[in-house]
C-alpha cells in the first residue's frame, strides 16, 4: 500500500485561507489503512478548520466526501460532478499524491491541494506502525535477496552486502528505528540455506525502469486497444 | 585484482607493495574550504613518512575541498595520493568522468568506497545519489583499466592504469558475512585493502585468519587500519558512537590510566603496540595510519615504530 502521513493543519489551513466553499474527501484505500485520509480523518479536519476559522470569526463552507478510490475515474467522477454543482472553490484530497494529481488533471479551474504527505510503498508491520518496503524500481530483485530488498530497505541501497555501519543488525543512519536489511537477507537466505546467493556480485543495475529512466506508463494491450 | 608480481601502475604504493616492503599509508583529509596553505601543512607534516596518503572524498559526508583538486596538489607536491571516491554524490557518469580526469592530473591510486550516509554531515538535507555501491564502482574501474571498456561497453580513447582499493571493516556484522565482502571487493578488482581501524585485536586476528584461509591475502595486499587515541574521552566517545568501531574495554583503561596531560603519549605507545601486532599477524602487508586531524605526529609515529626511511624504488 501507498503510506501517507497528514500534514501539519496550520499548512492545510493555509492553503484554503482564501476559499469560501471547500470540499475535503478522502480516499476508501491506501490512506484509510494507515489512518491518514479515510472518512475519520476527513471529518477531524473539517471540523478542525470550521472551528479554526470559526475562531477567527470567518464563517466558511466546509464539506465532506469519501470515495473509494481517487486513482479511477470511475470513483473520481462523481467527485467532479459534484465540485461543478454545488461550485465549490477549493479542494482539500487525504488520498496520496496519485489522487492529488488525478483530480489536479481533471478539475479545470478548481484548485486542489494535499493534505497528506505521502511517504513510501509500506505495509503494516505491527499495530500502529508501517515501514517501507518496496522502492518500485521497476525490475524486481529480491529473488537474489531472499524476497527482501536492499533498495527499499538500505538506506544506501546496497545491492552487494552490508557496509560498515551495520552493527548488531541495526543500521547506523538510526539504529533505534532501522534494522540493516543486510542483516535481515543474511538470515534470511540462511535459514533457506541459500548463503551462496550472497557469493554472487550484483553489476550496477539498470535504473531505466526505475522512476530514472523518464515518467512511466504501462499498457495492457489487450484492454488499451478496446479504446 | 591484477597480477600481485606486476607493477601496472606508476604507483609508488604498488611498486613499494610488489617489492615485498611493509608499506605505510596515512590520511590527508582536504580542507573545509579552499585553504591551501592548510593542504599545504599538512602534506609537509606527512611527506617522506608514508608511501602515499589516502586525500579523503568528503568524509562523513562532511563538505571539503574535492578529493581530485587536492589529491592533484598532493601530486604536485610530491606527496603520492589514494584518491577516495564514494558513491554516494556522483552517479557512473560522474565517477568515470572523475576517474579519466584524476588519472590525465598524475593521480595513480584509488580508494572505491560507498561513503557515509550524508544523514551524518552538514548537508543531511541533501539528496544521495548511490547508484553504484562500492563493489560496482571497482568493477566499473576495473573494466576500464583492464578492458578498456566503459560501463555501457563502448571503448575508452587511452589507456588507465590505477592501482585500485577497498575499504574493508572487520568489526561490523554479520561477522561471517565480512570476509565474504572482502573476497567480492577483490573479485571486483581491489588490489589492496585498507581495514578500517583496529581495536579489537583478538576479532582481527580471527577475520585475517578466515580471509587468509580463503587465500585472500595472496590475491591482494592486506594494510591494517590504525588509529591513535588522543585521549581517554576520544577512546570511549568513538566507542559509543561510531558504528562498527569496538574499543576493548582494556585498551580505554589503559588509555584512562595515566594522566591527562600523558595520554595522548600513551595514545601513541598504544599504536605502536599496535603497529607490532599487526605486522606479525599473517597476510599483513602494511599499515593505514588514520591520525585524524593528528598529521603532527605521523613522522614521530613512523620513526618510534622503525618505519622509516620509506623505501625509495
Amino acid at each position: 500500500m501507498i503510506v501517507a502521513d497528514p500534514k501539519p493543519f496550520g499548512q492545510v489551513k493555509s492553503y484554503v485561507e482564501n476559499f469560501e466553499k471547500i470540499l475535503i474527501v478522502g480516499c476508501g484505500t491506501c490512506t484509510t489503512v494507515c489512518l491518514s485520509g479515510g472518512k475519520a480523518e476527513v471529518q477531524m479536519l473539517a471540523s478542525g478548520l470550521r472551528i479554526a476559522f470559526g475562531k477567527e470569526g470567518r464563517s466558511k463552507t466546509i464539506l465532506e466526501d469519501n470515495i473509494q478510490r481517487q486513482c479511477d475515474e470511475e470513483f473520481v467522477s462523481p467527485v467532479l460532478a459534484r465540485v461543478t454543482d454545488e461550485k465549490i472553490d477549493a479542494v482539500v484530497t487525504l488520498a496520496c499524491g496519485v489522487g492529488v494529481n488525478f483530480l489536479a488533471d481533471r478539475l479545470g479551474k478548481v484548485p486542489v491541494f494535499p493534505g497528506v504527505d505521502t511517504t513510501f510503498y509500506g505495509a503494516s508491520v505491527e499495530p500502529g506502525l508501517w515501514a517501507e518496503m518496496c522502492a518500485g524500481c521497476g525490475e524486481c530483485m529480491t529473488a537474489h535477496t531472499g524476497g527482501i530488498c536492499p533498495i527499499a530497505r538500505c538506506s544506501k541501497h546496497l545491492l552487494n552486502g552490508p557496509c560498515g555501519g551495520s552493527e548488531n543488525g541495526k543500521c547506523e543512519v538510526d539504529p533505534s528505528k532501522i534494522a540493516c536489511v543486510w542483516q535481515l537477507i543474511y538470515d534470511r537466505l540462511k535459514a533457506l540455506g541459500r548463503l551462496e546467493e550472497l557469493k554472487n556480485l550484483l553489476p550496477a543495475k539498470d535504473w531505466r525502469k526505475a522512476s530514472d529512466g523518464g515518467v512511466r506508463q504501462t499498457i495492457r494491450e489487450h484492454l488499451y486497444k478496446l479504446k | 585484482m591484477s597480477d600481485k608480481n606486476l607493477v601496472m601502475s606508476g604507483s609508488n604504493l604498488e611498486r613499494v607493495l610488489k617489492a615485498g616492503h611493509f608499506a605505510v599509508t596515512c590520511e590527508c583529509g582536504p580542507p573545509k574550504g579552499a585553504d591551501l596553505d592548510a593542504l599545504h601543512t599538512k602534506i609537509n607534516l606527512v611527506k617522506g613518512c608514508v608511501d602515499a596518503a589516502n586525500v579523503t572524498d568528503n568524509q562523513t559526508a562532511v563538505v571539503r575541498m574535492s578529493s581530485i583538486g587536492a589529491s592533484a596538489i598532493l601530486v604536485r607536491n610530491g606527496l603520492e595520493p589514494v584518491m577516495q571516491m564514494v558513491t554516494r554524490d556522483r552517479n557512473r557518469i560522474a565517477a568515470q568522468s572523475d576517474l579519466f580526469g584524476a588519472y590525465a592530473l598524475g593521480i595513480r591510486n584509488m580508494l572505491c568506497l560507498t561513503g557515509d550516509h550524508q544523514s551524518f554531515g552538514n548537508h543531511p538535507m541533501a539528496k544521495n545519489v548511490f547508484d553504484l555501491d562500492s563493489i560496482q564502482l571497482l568493477d566499473v574501474v576495473r573494466t576500464i583499466r583492464d578492458q578498456g571498456l566503459l560501463n555501457n561497453g563502448e571503448p575508452v580513447e587511452g589507456g588507465i592504469q590505477m592501482f585500485l582499493g577497498a575499504a574493508a571493516n572487520p568489526f561490523a556484522d554479520p561477522f561471517e558475512f565480512r570476509v565474504i565482502r572482502l573476497a567480492k571487493k577483490i573479485r571486483a578488482g581491489a588490489d589492496f585493502i585498507q581495514t578500517q581501524c583496529i581495536y579489537d585485536m583478538d576479532r582481527f586476528r580471527a577475520f585475517m585468519k578466515m580471509a587468509c584461509d580463503m587465500g585472500l591475502d595472496k590475491e591482494c595486499f592486506i594494510l591494517a587500519g590504525l588509529t591513535p587515541l588522543k585521549s581517554a574521552g576520544m577512546a570511549a566517545y568513538m566507542n559509543r558512537n561510531v558504528a562498527g568501531i569496538t574499543i576493548p574495554e582494556a585498551i580505554i583503561q589503559r588509555i584512562r590510566g595515566v594522566p591527562r596531560g600523558q595520554q595522548a603519549e600513551e595514545g601513541i605507545k598504544l599504536l605502536l603496540d599496535q603497529i607490532q601486532e599487526v605486522r606479525e599477524i599473517p597476510g599483513i602487508a602494511g599499515v593505514h595510519i588514520m591520525a585524524i586531524e593528528w598529521e603532527e605526529r605521523v613522522r614521530e609515529i613512523a620513526e618510534r615504530a622503525g618505519l622509516l626511511p620509506r623505501p625509495q624504488i
